[in-house]
Order: structure tokens, then sequence, then C-alpha cells
């Protein structure tokens, strides 16, 4: 199935699950932010939330920085 | 009509011409009263143009001094200026550039005791912090005074910048809920940022601020511009305020300011590719 990630087309195996999807993309999901179809998926849920065929995923990163 | 010196008329006339700004819009800038936290990486380019810009009174947060490692992006700062402190850096710089504008040094670092007597005297607050706790305390802070903030943050080749209006759009909180867990946070000098991003996010720091304080067009509110310098892509993310953030939703549970203990000098999982080591500070 089709997902967007971050506005760029992805297939993905059917059922994934967003904790699925950071591994598939080497992102350490406890430095992401991951919003599905618009709401925020909580981070102790990334394991168990599958994602369907169309979903809109957006992986934000924690940026602290500014100053130092 | 306005009280604008001559000299002042041809400072800012390239401003004066917008139909946007105008006389009136110049004399809001003039008027206007920006909090700057952190002379840094975001805080230099935002703190230029605001002063460029001609806002009457700059106030910079800052606790530090300056270190060689800076100068690579902290533009405000020069190689002379090593080790002295960066809000007198900056606030030399400041008057350099626009010798109209009130700088107002603050050295020390923001904490729950000293943000919302320092943030009332404000009409904007400008966010270029190089740490998780100060940037939720400083989300939190403004929005139990309803006063504006301009976050920003920058990560290696990345950045992100959002403009929050308490009431009318989301705060950091509705869009971060979660601080990422102190051991996942990479060290600020591990990091690394490119220089020119700060640049870039800064100065939409700037605008934003121009914006708000003019009341001109859209600011980055309910939306987050996400920067990746490498890849050349801006992208717009929407957000959405939650109804149930602990600080500006229905039913606030964080009705105190409370301080993380997420010191961006915590050892975390080290480098790692640029996706997987994210978070932190870029020091």
């Amino acid at each position: 199935m089709d997902i967007s990630v971050n506005g760029s087309q992805r297939a993905v195996a059917a059922g994934q699950t967003v904790a699925g999807l950071l591994a598939e993309l080497e992102m350490n999901p406890d430095v992401v932010n991951v919003q599905l179809n618009g709401e925020i998926v909580p981070r102790s849920r990334f394991g168990e939330v599958s994602l369907k065929d169309g979903d809109q995923v957006e992986i934000l990163m924690f940026m602290g920085g500014g100053a130092r | 009509m306005f009280a604008f010196t001559e000299d002042e008329i041809v400072r800012y006339s390239r401003h004066i011409l917008l139909p946007e700004v105008g006389g009136v819009g110049q004399q809001k800038l003039k008027e206007a009263r920006v909090l700057i936290v952190g002379a840094g990486g975001l805080g230099s380019p935002a703190a230029f143009y605001l002063a460029a810009a001609g806002i009457g009174t700059i106030g910079i947060v800052d606790d530090d001094v300056v270190d060689l490692s800076n100068l690579q992006r902290q533009i405000l700062h020069r190689t002379q200026d090593v080790g002295t402190p960066k809000v007198e850096s900056a606030r030399r710089a400041l008057e350099d550039l626009n010798p109209g504008v009130k700088v107002v040094p603050y050295r020390f670092r923001l904490d729950a005791g000293n943000v919302m007597d320092l943030i009332r005297e404000y009409d904007v607050i400008v966010d270029g912090v190089d740490n998780f706790a100060t940037r939720y305390l400083l989300n939190d802070a403004c929005v139990m005074a309803g006063k504006p903030l301009v976050d920003a943050g920058i990560l290696r080749w990345d950045g992100l910048v959002m403009t929050i209006r308490p009431g009318e759009g989301p705060c950091y909180r509705c869009v971060f809920p979660e601080p990422p867990p102190p051991g996942a946070i990479p060290s600020c000098q591990e990091a690394g940022i490119i220089g020119a991003i700060a640049g870039i996010m800064g100065t939409i720091q700037a605008l934003e601020t121009v914006k708000l304080i003019l009341g001109v067009g859209e600011t980055l509110t309910g939306r987050l511009l996400v920067v990746d310098a490498l890849e050349g892509r801006f992208r717009q993310v929407t957000a959405r305020r939650d109804p149930g953030c602990p600080v500006c939703g229905e039913n606030p549970t964080i009705t105190q300011l409370v301080e993380y203990d997420l010191a961006c000098d915590i050892r975390g999982n080290g480098a790692g590719d640029r996706t997987a080591a994210a978070g932190g500070a870029a020091n």
C-alpha cells in the first residue's frame, strides 16, 4: 500500500505500524513527533497504531538548538 | 505627524514605501519591545534584522560568554569578542548597526523564577534557546501571560519555525506534547549545525515578529515551516490546537511553571546518522 511520508509517496507493507515505519526509516522513535492524518500519535502508541493505504504521515524531529 | 528625524525617514524609507508598513507601521516598530531569548545561532540574525528594522527596544537574555566555536554561525559576535558576555557583544553589534535602538542585556539564564516578570515587559518573545527545558518553560510562560512567541529550532541541516499566538492557535505543547526522553538527546557538541540554517530560521523569526507588530499578513500560526537545507526543501505542516493540551487546553493541568531536567549536556545516543539522532541542541 502507498502512504505519504513528509509529503513524499512511499510503499509500505499492509498493516505496517508507526513503529515499523520509523524502523524502516532508521529513525529513533524517542526523538521524533509523529502526526497521522493531522493527529498526533502518542509515543506510547507507536507500536499499536497501524497505517492504512493513503495515510498521510508527518514525522517531525525535535530540534532544540538555537543559542549555544 | 510622526516622531521621526530626517535621518530616520531616510533609514527606514524602504520600509515606509511598503503599503503594509508606511509611517504608521514604522512608528509601531519604533514603539515595540521585543525580547530575544538566546544570543546565539537563531538570536543573532533575528536581532540584527529587528534592530535594522527599527524595533525600539530589544531585550536579549543569555548567560553565556562568546566561544571561538560559536563564530561559525553566531554572527552577532566577532573574533575579538571571544570570552566576553554574549549579551554585551550583542549590544555592541546592534548599537553599531542602529544607534536608535535601545538594547537591554539580561545576563542570566531564564528560569521559572524570572521568566514571567521578564516577558511581561515585552510585546513579542523570540525563542532562540539551546535546550528543551527552557523551550517548554518559555512556551508555558508565554501561554500563561498571553504573549506571542516566535519559536524556532535547528539541528544539523534542519530547521523548524512556528509562531505561537496564545488562544489563536496551537502552542508548542500542542505540537510536541511529550519532551524527548533525556537519554535520547545527543549532547550539544555532538549534533553539529550548518551555519546558514541558523541564518534562515532566525531571519524568518524576525519576519514573523515584524508581521506580528504590524498586524499584517499571515503568521506561521497553526502551521509549522520545516526546512531541510541539505535537500533544499521547505515544507509546511499543519498543526491544530489540542483541546486536551496541559497548558493551553480547556482544562489545563499545568497552571504553575515547571522546569524539566532536560539539560542539553546529557550524554545521549551519540552521533548516529542524521535522521536517527535528532533533538538536543545545536550548541
